[in-house]
């Protein structure tokens, strides 16, 4: 793996009034990498996602995403970025063609580069049928896995899942993570927030956090032995166990 | 500049491939125009009304039974004094009453002048309108037989009382007021809805997330209302001018301008709601609720700001369909120019930029 580091949080803190919902997080995220973001129900994974995509301003500490700095150049951070929230996020009133024409004329994509990479991605998916129908005609699993062809369609360097895999069942959710892990090879640095344990079991490197801090951070395996775990359930449960915090 | 327009683009989808979209976008505005219109020149069948003969003379009598053999009117009884006028037009079934003065036959053959007191129920201001015309012209008749056979020409001067709503505001003016009802659906409504929408689904959040700027993305999701209340405004003016026969008599050129003020007040205030709210139902009881019903009921377009007590009239102020509803009145109906309607123009642009600037401050917010 290369160790050009691409995303850089150094104690990045937001506070909203007297609650502190991501106090002083510190971690980097290595080129090409699966970065796994763990953590229960209000552990602060989102707000911590929200300022790495420039969403939000951070009340302290520094960070920088693709070599930009999260408070002056987030306009050059949305460019190099890609995102896919937990909200399943295409336009249901389109077609699979229209929604890539759509999301690629957004990123500044030409004319000519957007229909030479649609045809690809659907022939890659294998979509040709369904290309031209809406997508709110395509079962929950298709539809999940183009919303993440769409988060990479325009080639970022970063791509930001937002719980992606929620209300899948686990065979396209496999099929899910085989997307990802092409994406990955590709260059593509995925950092993914989950809840479910297999999945943090499929990333390089995970993250958990608990309370709004990182409680640990390290490859599965690495965490298994730490924590004297068969499983991440485990090491997760051992964990989360000490939150005080809850939804 | 492409992003722009590839976003325009995917609004017009949206708004195309909704069938409940198009229907209220292009449905209703017809609709209503044609329910108007239809309303406007209905023809009036058996009406009843009642003539009072004080007079009871050759003239008198005869008059009435021209009124009787048309087919128009359907002369229900004859009272004998004012009061019982005023009894009937009360029970609401009677839509006039004709009135002949003691003198009738007398004054026309000694002054070659006499009147005839048409008293109209003015509730309902286009039949009362219409009857009011048919009366006349029946006497005008009957006057024009009398001449040719008679020695010397006499005249009957229809006196016409409208009971109830002397003025006979509203009718001939429901065409401003569809405008301005119409607009406000579209653009304050449609756009909230539509905005809002985004959110709800979480594409909002994936847009926010791209290069594209958020003021940009609120600016794109405008321009397909614009450009689809511009159509409505053209089809409403097409179909008054040429169903209605209701003729521009000011400026086109004045009205579409201040129309386009109206427009952009209108979608400032729909951005500002869905900046708002976060549920599509809860931007549409907004939108209903806040601002169609102080507009129907404040702009003048139903019920006459002058006759409302003081505090409504205050209020009716910081209605902007107000001064629309002014503005095109003043330009269609009356035709006045740019001059006569400066300071509606003034106060209406200063609300636009209120709403406006309050938009963008909130926005801002917001995206923290």
């Amino acid at each position: 793996m290369q160790e050009e580091v691409v995303i850089k949080a150094e104690k990045l803190t937001k506070r909203f009034g007297a609650f502190t919902a991501t106090n002083e997080v510190t971690f980097e995220v290595h080129k090409g990498e699966i970065f796994g973001f763990l953590g229960a129900n209000g552990a602060g994974k989102t707000t911590a996602m929200r300022m790495l995509c420039g969403l939000s301003i951070p009340s302290a500490g520094n960070a920088t995403v693709a070599g930009f700095d999260v408070y002056k150049e987030t306009e050059q951070i949305k460019k190099n970025i890609g995102y896919m929230s937990q909200k399943f996020s295409l336009y249901e009133d389109l077609t699979i063609e229209e929604n890539l024409a759509f999301f690629g004329g957004i990123y500044g994509m030409s004319d000519s580069e957007i229909k030479t990479k649609s045809k690809q991605l659907i022939e890659q998916l294998g979509l040709q049928k369904e290309a031209k129908k809406l997508v709110q005609e395509l079962p929950l699993g298709w539809k999940q896995k183009l919303a993440f062809s769409v988060a990479v369609f325009h080639r970022p360097k970063i791509v930001f899942l937002d719980e992606p895999t929620g209300g899948v069942d686990p065979v396209t959710r496999r099929q899910f993570w085989d997307l990802i892990y092409d994406a990955s090879d590709s260059g593509i640095t995925v950092f993914v927030t989950t809840h479910y344990m297999d999945e943090a079991e499929y990333c390089n490197r995970v993250s958990i956090m608990v309370d709004g801090v990182i409680a640990a951070l390290d490859t599965p395996h690495n965490l298994k032995q730490q924590f004297k775990a068969n499983s991440m359930d485990e090491v997760f449960y051992q964990l989360a166990r000490g939150a005080k915090r809850s939804e | 500049m492409k992003q722009l327009f590839t976003f325009v683009k995917k609004e017009f989808y949206h708004v195309l491939r909704d069938k409940k979209v198009l229907f209220i976008l292009f449905g209703m505005p017809i609709a209503q125009i044609l329910l108007f219109g239809f309303a406007l020149s209905s023809e009036v069948k058996d009406s009843r009304i009642i003539i009072v003969d004080y007079a009871k003379d050759i003239a008198s009598q005869q008059i009435s039974a021209k009124i009787e053999a048309s087919r128009y009117f359907d002369v229900q009884k004859t009272v004998q004094t004012h009061q019982q006028i005023e009894d009937v037009f009360k029970e609401g079934v009677i839509k006039a009453a004709v009135v002949f003065p003691e003198d009738f036959m007398e004054n026309l053959s000694r002054q070659k002048t006499a009147q005839v007191q048409l008293i109209m129920d003015a509730t309902d201001i286009n039949l009362a309108n219409q009857i009011s015309n048919y009366l006349s012209s029946i006497i005008r008749d009957y006057q024009q037989e009398q001449n040719i056979t008679g020695a010397l020409p006499y005249q009957i001067t229809p006196e016409i009382r409208m009971l109830y709503n002397p003025q006979l505001r509203g009718a001939p003016n429901f065409v401003p007021g569809v405008m301005a009802m119409v607009l406000l659906l579209v653009c304050v409504m449609m756009t909230a809805i539509a905005i809002v929408k985004e959110k709800e689904t979480g594409t909002m959040e994936v847009l926010l997330v791209s290069p594209m700027r958020p003021a940009m993305v609120i600016f794109s999701k405008a321009i397909p209302y614009l450009a689809l209340s511009i159509v409505n405004i053209c089809a409403i003016l097409l179909l008054s001018v040429f169903l209605l026969d209701l003729p521009i008599k000011g400026s086109l050129f004045l009205l579409m301008g201040e129309s386009c003020l109206f427009i952009i007040t209108c979608l400032s205030l729909g951005i500002l709601i869905s900046i708002q709210t976060s549920s599509q139902q809860v931007a549409m009881l907004i939108s209903l609720m806040g601002m169609m019903l102080p507009t129907l009921l404040l702009s003048g377009f139903m019920f006459p700001i002058e006759n409302m007590p003081i505090p409504l009239q205050v209020i009716s102020n910081i209605i902007p369909a107000k001064w629309y509803y002014i503005i095109v009145k003043d330009i269609m109906i009356k035709g006045a120019g740019f001059f006569a309607v400066w300071k509606e123009t003034l106060v209406l642009a200063g609300i636009t930029l209120l709403f406006f600037l309050i938009s963008v401050k909130r926005f801002k917010i917001r995206l923290e």
